[in-house]
């Protein structure tokens, strides 16, 4: 009773974020909203059982992803009132990939009732003898060993791409280097001068 | 009609011992364990001014009582009673929200905290992972903050201490990711008991890795926002950093969600490598001592070792701070991960 209380909690939280991520008029609430609505998936993650996924979703897309959103979107002086001009010449598009992601959901929610073979195949050990972290790693790192490195390499390349676009050396710029000035002397860069009164340095 | 009266009390019972005493219980507990802690802060912030008067030989706080020592109560009633305010421009929801969350997840961090054995109020599976969670939330509050008020000042303050909090985040999951393959558990309670040996405080994790330790507590200072890293504060050049048009109550749980936070990540440097309840020498007199004991001794130790950086060290600039979190820590630590990958897996064999 208690697990079903705060599925209906974390569900009906999920989805009304969900929605006033679309309907905020400030772009900064709609982040903010949808940090709240990752925050209540995680808790369906954990109402699952699987507390491994609830706190990556946590640290990967509410502490990292979308602190860059909100960086982004605090920055950028976004105008949804020009945005909202477009708004029917792109509903067409929009309504149509929303209508592709649904197809596709159906889709996969009835493999269970048309397909339960191929549903019961899916590797799930029993949550008794093995902690679904242990779990996933056991999967991720033997059969799926070459798509996570590629998944990897992916964003490394991604990494890269970024770094090498925003990146520019400029010439005339003088920089601190650590190593140089932790290993200078006292005999290199400290001289000891004997100046007569009223000559001064040449 | 004489079942169904019969049957509701009973019914009644059931549902308070499988649903309504085990939350109660948790909810007891929990609200023990903030009033320790806040108790605790109170009695925290109080030495760490104190730590702090006595290296620059002045007296710190000393007029609040015997000692001082109600000092930090006095400080709490003079916040309260002062008048918020709210600047016109601000966008008011969020710019009360923001410190509201900086304060709660603060708190929320120690429900898996273990100060003893099987003390926790959550002794969740992935307790460690769980941590790092709440604190790499904790740029929120600031980054809420900063936009909220509405005020330059205040917001460019907020970039700089996002980046840089994030930036020490990155070296700070390393550390914990060697801490987790030694321990080889998530759980807050197996690490601990992972350092469990013979050998008393030699056993623990600070001496075979202490160069992590080293990287953890210089990344504690960053991650909060502690001298010398506090350049979101820094005083004397920014005025208050982020938190620059905060008054009164909301102010005040900004610096109560600090120094929770500081105490959450001694806390967990306690449990990673100073071996949380175990007592130093596993011989009588020691093991008499309760663990919670223990436990609150290193976290103060961990404490005074932070209170006297801030008293020692002069302020770091800000491209110095990046590069020695993004140019030293990170590699440091990512090389420890793979060093301390491959001696485990040479010990305990293929």
């Amino acid at each position: 009773m208690l697990a079903a209380f705060f599925f209906y909690l974390f569900a009906t939280v999920c989805v009304g974020a969900a929605f006033m991520v679309i309907a905020a008029r400030n772009p900064v609430h709609a982040v903010l909203f949808l940090i709240l609505a990752f925050f209540n998936a995680a808790g369906l993650f954990v109402l699952l059982g699987a507390e491994f996924l609830a706190m990556i979703l946590v640290v990967v897309y509410v502490g990292a992803v979308l602190v860059l959103f909100l960086f982004v979107v605090m920055m950028l002086d976004v105008d949804f009132a020009e945005l909202r001009a477009g708004f029917l010449k792109f509903l067409p598009v929009g309504a149509l990939v929303g209508l592709v992601l649904l197809v596709e959901l159906v889709f996969i929610l009835a493999a269970w009732v048309t397909a339960p073979d191929i549903v019961a195949q899916a590797p799930t050990p029993p949550a008794a003898l093995i902690s679904n972290t242990e779990a996933i790693g056991q999967i991720l790192y033997t059969r799926y060993v070459y798509l996570f490195q590629a998944a990897g390499l992916i964003l490394l390349v991604a990494m890269i791409g970024a770094i090498v676009l925003t990146l520019h050396h400029k010439r005339y710029v003088r920089r601190q280097s650590i190593a140089e000035q932790v290993g200078r002397t006292r005999e290199e860069s400290v001289e000891l001068v004997e100046v007569e009164s009223g000559r001064g340095l040449s | 009609m004489q079942a169904w009266t019969g049957k509701r009390p009973e019914r009644m019972a059931e549902w308070w011992t499988s649903y309504g005493l085990p939350t109660a219980l948790v909810a007891a507990h929990s609200l023990t364990l903030i009033v320790i802690l806040l108790l605790i802060v109170a009695f925290l912030l109080y030495a760490d001014r104190k730590v702090w008067a006595a290296v620059q030989m002045r007296r710190g706080p000393n007029v609040v009582g015997p000692f001082g020592l109600l000092q930090s109560f006095a400080d709490l009633l003079k916040f309260v009673f002062k008048e918020p305010i709210i600047p016109a421009g601000a966008n008011k929801g969020i710019f009360l929200l923001a410190p509201l969350i900086t304060a709660g997840l603060a708190i929320a961090a120690w429900a898996v905290i273990p100060v003893d054995k099987g003390w926790a109020v959550a002794d969740i599976n992935v307790g460690i992972l769980y941590i790092f969670a709440i604190s790499s939330l904790q740029v929120y509050g600031v980054i809420m903050a900063g936009w909220a008020s509405n005020s330059k000042y205040a917001f460019l303050a907020a970039l700089r201490s996002a980046a840089q909090m994030v930036s020490y985040e990155v070296s700070i999951g390393f550390v914990i990711i060697t801490v987790l393959l030694v321990a080889g558990s998530l759980n807050l309670s197996a690490i601990v008991e992972a350092q469990d040996s013979a050998w008393g405080l030699l056993g623990w994790y600070w001496l075979p890795m202490l160069p992590m330790f080293v990287v953890f507590f210089i990344s504690l200072l960053a991650e909060t926002n502690r001298p010398p890293f506090d350049l979101l504060e820094a005083e004397s050049e920014l005025v208050a950093g982020f938190m620059v048009e905060y008054s009164s109550t909301p102010y005040m749980l900004f610096m109560l969600g600090e120094y929770v936070a500081i105490l959450l990540l001694c806390a967990l440097g306690t449990v990673m490598f100073l071996g949380g309840w175990l007592p130093p020498f596993p011989v009588p007199p020691f093991t008499w001592i309760p663990g919670v004991l223990w436990f609150v001794l290193k976290v103060c130790f961990l404490f005074f070792l932070v209170a006297m950086v801030k008293a020692f060290v002069p302020r770091y600039r800000y491209d110095q701070l990046m590069r020695l979190g993004w140019k030293v820590f990170l590699p440091l630590s990512l090389a420890a991960v793979v060093i301390v990958a491959a001696v485990l897996q040479l010990i305990r064999g293929a």
